[in-house]
């Protein structure tokens, strides 16, 4: 009994950092046609900023939150300089991002090396609470719930703010945006660093559960990427259902079937393929 | 002019092992194998108009199929060369069949999700592909006889597999049917409206540079006699999209040319810096920002242009 609670809080709490990533991720694609490849680099370079600094500052959340800025910062640069540059070549711009995360991967090995180095998990947290009778390590909660609050504020954002509407009006008709004079490409900004920022936030919070390790990156990105499959690009509700059943599907697939976990990651997304190839929550256009 | 050229490059390349010294002879059999790898992932790229990053997946299911069949049930390589290939035709068939279910960018970004599983799979099923072990101790078959350990006999019988799989491609391209996945490319609702079948036309297509995939896989596998999951990476596709968009995708010299170029960066640049995957990324945004439409159209159009005054 203990094994099943223990799995399903480490699969909440994966599918809480999941979707810490494919938030971005899907946000990303639906306004910006782009398929971000460096995603998962922007979530292990939060990561080991994350170890950095917490050298200077013994505090995850505030770690969290310049770590996110860090990232945001690098994702901005890139959408201003390079991604702008190939606007209409949407091959080209997967190219580049790809390029990126390369980059990225293999500057992340040159400054913090090749060994995985774990963060430390905040002192409050680190005793386990316990519920009717099983131990629940905090911290994992603790993840829950901020992408429950990222879920819930990003929902917000988007469907109660000038700036979310503008943003959805984007997603939906990019052109008709631009006709009623919706500042397209400074959203295109904006969403590309909100994007970098969750992903380098949730690089750091995963960091106690996960540690920051070169390959950290590959072994996120395609997780991610099912997960928008599954969800429906550009789709926020859909980034958050397929989080979590990723988070469940991976979690008890390594749990119970360790070398078949990723054969296992098939099935959600053939299901879906089959049936609802735009995803659970795309849209008609995606 | 142009019989001159071919017959210039024929020479060379027949002359090229009695020239020069064994570890030249290796490097351009790499190039034989990535080009082949190149031009059937140019299909999808250049001809079908269908952005694949998951190419990796035929190359490197051939060659643990391959691998698999020869070390764990001692299968003799005439055997399991052709179920090899089989088994890679089945699973572009299938992979066709989910990443087909999209376009564009849907299906860059299936194909890269199917291949990730298949990668993440081989180094998480251990007790079958030794995980990052990778298996060892694999033999290269003979070939009319011949015994392909020597470095001047591989390169032969790649250079020969290249130039079959090569003219079955260009030969794909000059047909009706290619033809037609060409009007699929640009006009996919035309093509549909004047009655082709759009949909099986990509799917044909997907088969077949999967089959190819998979003989670059075969002398991969031989050349190397040992296989790793990396073969199976995202790297090992993003390598091969590269040679296509570097040489030029949708032309028939394109990815040989693009394939020379990233396998002579990568074994004479990572002999001095380690630094291969940064550079991989550098050359990725450097190509696509300053060469969009790859050397091979670019050095045509100087051509051309000179060719006019």
């Amino acid at each position: 009994m203990q094994f099943w609670v223990i799995q399903t809080l480490n699969s909440l709490a994966l599918g809480g950092l999941l979707f810490l990533l494919a938030a971005g991720f899907s946000l990303i694609f639906g306004l910006m046609r782009i398929a971000n490849l460096t995603h998962g680099a922007f979530y292990m370079l939060g990561a080991y900023i994350g170890v950095s600094i917490l050298k200077v500052i013994p505090n995850l959340w505030l770690a969290a939150l310049l770590g996110g800025l860090a990232v945001a910062l690098l994702g901005g640069l890139f959408e201003r300089f390079i991604l702008r540059k190939l606007a209409g070549n949407e091959l080209g711009q997967v190219l580049v991002t790809l390029g990126l995360a390369y980059i990225i991967a293999d500057l992340c090995l040159v400054v913090w090396g090749g060994d995985p180095i774990p963060l430390p998990t905040p002192e409050a947290l680190e005793s386990p609470i316990e519920v009717g009778g099983f131990m629940f390590p905090a911290y994992r909660l603790v993840v829950v719930a901020v992408a429950l609050a990222t879920g819930i504020a990003l929902y917000l954002l988007m469907e109660r703010t000038r700036l979310g509407a503008m943003i959805r009006a984007g997603v939906d008709d990019m052109q008709m945006a631009r006709a009623v004079g919706i500042p397209v490409s400074r959203l295109f900004t904006i969403v590309f660093c909100l994007g970098s920022a969750l992903a380098g936030a949730g690089g750091i919070l995963g960091g106690p559960i996960m540690s920051a390790y070169p390959g950290l990156d590959a072994d996120m990105l395609p997780l991610a990427l099912i997960v928008v499959i599954l969800g429906g690009v550009g789709s926020l509700i859909g980034a958050f259902v397929g989080s979590f059943i990723i988070g469940f599907v991976y979690t008890f697939g390594i749990a119970l079937f360790p070398q078949l976990a990723y054969v296992i990651l098939f099935l959600p997304m053939i299901v879906v393929i089959a049936f609802r190839p735009r995803g659970l929550f795309g849209r008609a256009t995606a | 002019m142009r019989k001159l050229a071919w017959l210039l490059l024929i020479v060379a390349l027949l002359a090229w092992p009695f020239a020069v010294g064994e570890f030249y002879v290796n490097l351009v059999s790499q190039i034989f194998i990535a080009a082949i790898f190149a031009a059937s992932l140019n299909l999808l790229v250049g001809y079908a108009g269908l952005p694949s990053l998951g190419h990796a997946s035929f190359l490197g299911m051939a060659a643990y199929f391959s691998a698999l069949l020869t070390l764990r049930l001692g299968f003799d390589h005439t055997l399991a060369a052709p179920l090899a290939l089989a088994g890679t035709v089945v699973m572009a068939a299938l992979f066709g069949l989910i990443a087909l279910r999209a376009t564009g960018l849907g299906f860059l970004m299936l194909t890269l999700a199917l291949s990730q599983v298949l990668w993440g799979t081989a180094y998480r099923w251990v007790a079958l592909t030794e995980g990052d072990n990778g298996l060892r101790g694999l033999t290269r078959p003979h070939f009319l006889g011949i015994n392909l350990d020597d470095s001047t006999a591989f390169y032969f019988f790649a250079l020969l597999v290249m130039a079959f799989s090569l003219w079955m491609i260009a030969r794909l391209v000059a047909s009706p049917f290619g033809a037609a996945l060409a009007g699929t490319r640009e006009q996919a609702r035309r093509m549909s409206a004047l009655g082709h079948n759009v949909w099986l036309i990509r799917w044909i297509t997907f088969i077949y540079a999967g089959f190819w995939g998979g003989v670059s896989g075969l002398l991969f596998v031989y050349y190397h006699k040992y296989i790793h999951p990396a073969s199976l990476s995202l790297t090992s596709s993003a390598e091969a999209m590269l040679s296509v968009i570097a040489g030029g995708s949708g032309t028939l010299a394109g990815p040989v040319v693009g394939a020379a170029i990233i396998v002579l960066l990568k074994n004479y640049v990572s002999a001095y810096v380690e630094r291969w995957n940064m550079l991989l990324g550098f050359v990725f945004v450097a190509i696509v920002v300053f060469m969009p439409d790859g050397l091979v159209p670019g050095i045509k159009r100087l051509w051309a242009r000179w060719g006019q005054r």
